[in-house]
């Protein structure tokens, strides 16, 4: 079952098609990756499902009926990219104020800070300032205040920018409980290896419109190039046939192309009867940064502005 | 409106909280009293002893006489121009002409004399021609002096005005202009503080990205309404701090002062041609005047136009708050539309405490643009005299609708422009961004 779903959003500016006609759905439970270059239109986006932007046209539905911001953003958790804290509160203070906002009572607010400042090791920080704070420790204290009053949809933009790699770790950790917990997590990026790590289904979007939609490993089929990688004990010599081309040879590996037709039982056919002895064979897939590259590549890089008439 | 609660808590108490304001509250009321009595005492402290030699002249020495602490008058018929420094005096009173009908004299001296040594000698002079004449004439200067004292009480002059009932009222124009313009000047201060206070809370929020996450949890509207009345708040507990320091302040320092100082400058007074015949009946008169002057009408009326036209500023200050981006110096730009009226509102305010029903104060006072200022310079004359009943209740109808339509209008600018980073938005822009409906 959906809990978020996307019906041709539509949202122009003055000078660019922000969204345009963008339609996606996300799980319950799963971990959904948002991605797209600089100035897709991710940040319009998210903004409409957490209700600070309205859409020009289109349905958001969330949870099974048609989203209602003043009361479904009590369920919805979001960190924005840009990270905001009032310097100059103090970071107990500060979490208990946007618990309330999220309408968490002063107890229940209270009790679940102390639950997490203990979890994430952050008991001594109660009096500090944010302005005391390093960049990675301000991370850590938004990521709190997001899931706080754990929400059923929680939004990350760009989580694990400026975080050293074992507090990356524990905030991946908590993402992952939160997901087995039933929260849906969409993950807004574009570092791709983390992508690929993390999440089940992932939508790209470019210049406003949506580019690709599938599990990761759909897409990954899809894009896959019928690429392999053979290891052999002593490298055999390879004439041209109607199986497979050979692409590299490196060593005593060697990365073949099947070609249209063929399966790859058939290469190894065709190795065994050169009585080739083989180490290990592996289907090379396209990494998500390559299938990215691959896609956005070739538009221009950065979005032109143009006159909108709407 | 919890959320609206738990905002307007967070803008006072983190405000309040501050050293600054801590600091200004305290120290500004001290440093108004610091002033007042430094300034007394350099008063009585600066005056100059003149010690005037004048030469041997019958005429003067029968008639000049001096009753000044501060202006000696010394006869010397040896003294002239080239040795009266040397004999120790401040100045040589020197006779030019002599006619019959008038003298010309000059104070020969090597330093400017004071101005109000110089009125008091010109004074003691005249008094001095004016016996001659009187005895030239054969008039007995007491019997002059008796006449006009009774004339004087005789014939007393005060503007009364009727109110509805018929009843008569005395009307006192000097105290009236005194509380309209420090009242008008007070809210002209404050909102101006409290609305940039504002604006730089806003900023502070853009600038922080932390609108962002506040507005995914409660309505722009809502957050721009929770730091206003915060803020209104804050201004309103400075406000009532002020007042209290400044009472027991003023009741500690009465111990303080020594009672000299005090009567010296109440005799300074005296010297100034024409005063001395008040002196004796001022305190009673001042004790009259003030109970005559309804406070209540005029602290409500005060309270009432401070809140009003910091409400109807504030939102507009949020928005310009909302709009500008890291560069100061675009925030004054567009802060000029708003300052501007709130300076007119000034300007006509110093016509209107010495013409409170002319036009001009009539629609100065009904415009909510202007009319939180200009409202107080009529008010201070009391209802109905500087205003009509219906006039005052118009105009504060108007202003609460115009800081209604103002907060409409700003949140609507405050919404789109909080979230806006990098070009300032364009006046065009803005306007479209009026048309949106939400």
């Amino acid at each position: 079952m959906a809990i978020l779903e996307l019906r041709n959003l539509k949202k122009y500016f003055a000078t660019q098609k922000a969204v345009d006609d963008i339609s996606f759905s996300i799980d319950k439970g799963s971990i959904f990756g948002l991605l797209g270059p600089n100035g897709a239109g991710k940040t319009t986006l998210i903004r409409m499902i957490t209700g600070i932007f309205f859409p020009d046209e289109g349905e958001i539905i969330f949870d099974g009926k048609k989203f209602d911001p003043l009361k479904d953003i009590i369920s919805i958790g979001y960190m924005p990219e840009e990270r905001g804290l009032y310097k100059k509160m103090k970071i107990g203070e500060q979490a208990l104020y946007l618990a309330q906002l999220k309408g968490l009572s002063r107890t229940e607010a209270m009790k679940k800070i102390q639950e997490w400042f203990i979890k994430l090791n952050m008991e001594t920080w109660w009096n500090k300032k944010v302005e005391d704070l390093s960049k990675g420790m301000s991370q850590k204290l938004q990521f709190v205040t997001t899931v706080l009053h754990e929400p059923k949809l929680i939004i990350l933009d760009e989580p694990f920018s400026g975080l050293d790699p074992i507090n990356t770790n524990i905030i991946k950790d908590e993402i992952y409980k939160l997901a087995q917990k039933g929260s849906t997590i969409v993950f807004s990026t574009h570092r791709m290896e983390q992508v690929e790590e993390i999440c089940d289904h992932i939508v790209l979007i470019n210049k406003g419109k949506k580019i690709l939609d599938g599990s990761l490993k759909k897409v990954k089929q899809d894009f896959k190039e019928n690429l392999f990688s053979i290891v052999f004990d002593e490298m055999p010599s390879v004439n041209s046939n109607t199986v497979f081309d050979v692409i590299a040879n490196r060593g005593d590996s060697m990365i073949v192309k099947i070609q249209e037709g063929q399966r790859p039982t058939d290469v190894l056919k065709y190795f065994i009867q050169q009585n080739a002895s083989i180490q290990s064979f592996n289907e090379i897939l396209p990494s998500l940064n390559n299938i990215f590259i691959k896609l956005v590549e070739g538009t221009a890089i950065s979005r032109q502005f143009e006159e909108i008439s709407a | 409106m919890n959320k609206v609660s738990l905002i307007i808590k967070r803008e006072y108490l983190t405000r309040v909280r501050k050293k600054t304001f801590i600091l200004s509250t305290f120290l500004f009321p001290i440093i108004i009293i610091l002033f007042v009595v430094g300034s007394v005492f350099i008063a009585v402290r600066s005056r100059e002893v003149v010690k005037i030699a004048i030469p041997n002249d019958s005429f003067l020495r029968s008639n000049l006489k001096s009753d000044s602490s501060s202006v000696l008058f010394v006869y010397d018929p040896a003294v002239n121009q080239n040795n009266f420094q040397q004999l120790g005096y401040t100045a040589y009173l020197k006779p030019n002409r002599d006619t019959n009908n008038s003298r010309d004299y000059s104070i020969v001296s090597r330093k400017q004399i004071g101005l109000e040594s110089m009125e008091y000698i010109r004074h003691q002079l005249n008094q001095a021609f004016e016996n001659r004449l009187l005895q030239q004439s054969g008039i007995d200067k007491e019997t002059l002096d008796s006449v006009s004292k009774v004339s004087n009480d005789a014939i007393s002059v005060t503007n009364k005005v009727l109110d509805e009932t018929g009843k008569e009222k005395e009307a006192n124009a000097g105290l009236a202009y005194g509380i309209g313009f420090t009242s008008g000047i007070l809210i002209y201060i404050t909102m101006f503080i409290f609305g940039a206070m504002v604006m730089r809370g806003v900023m502070e929020e853009k600038m922080n990205r932390i609108a962002e996450v506040i507005i995914s949890s409660v309505k722009p509207f809502q957050l721009m309404m929770g730091k206003i009345i915060g803020i209104a708040a804050v201004g309103l507990t400075q406000f009532l701090m002020w007042i209290i320091l400044i009472i027991v302040l003023m009741n500690v320092m009465q111990f303080f002062v020594p009672h000299e100082a005090l009567q010296q400058l109440q005799n300074t007074q005296p010297n100034m041609p024409g005063g001395n015949s008040m002196s004796g009946q001022l305190p009673s008169t001042i004790a009259h005047i003030i109970g005559n002057v309804n406070w209540l009408l005029i602290i409500s009326c005060f309270l009432f136009y401070f809140l009003g036209g910091y409400l109807f500023y504030a939102a507009l200050f949020a928005a310009v708050g909302s709009v500008v981006n890291e560069d100061p110096q675009e925030a004054q730009s567009l802060m000029l539309p708003i300052t501007m009226p709130i300076i007119f509102a000034f300007l006509i305010l110093s016509t209107t405490i010495s013409h409170p029903n002319s036009p001009l104060a009539f629609w100065g006072s009904m415009i909510p643009f202007t009319s939180p200022i200009v409202m107080m310079g009529r008010i201070a004359y009391g209802v109905p005299e500087g205003v009509p009943w219906w006039q005052l209740f118009l105009s504060m109808g108007l202003l609460v609708l115009g800081f209604i339509f103002t907060t409409w209008f700003a949140g609507k600018i405050y919404r789109t422009g909080i979230l806006m980073y990098g070009k300032r938005a364009s006046w065009k822009e803005m306007i479209k961004w009026l048309r949106r409906s939400s």
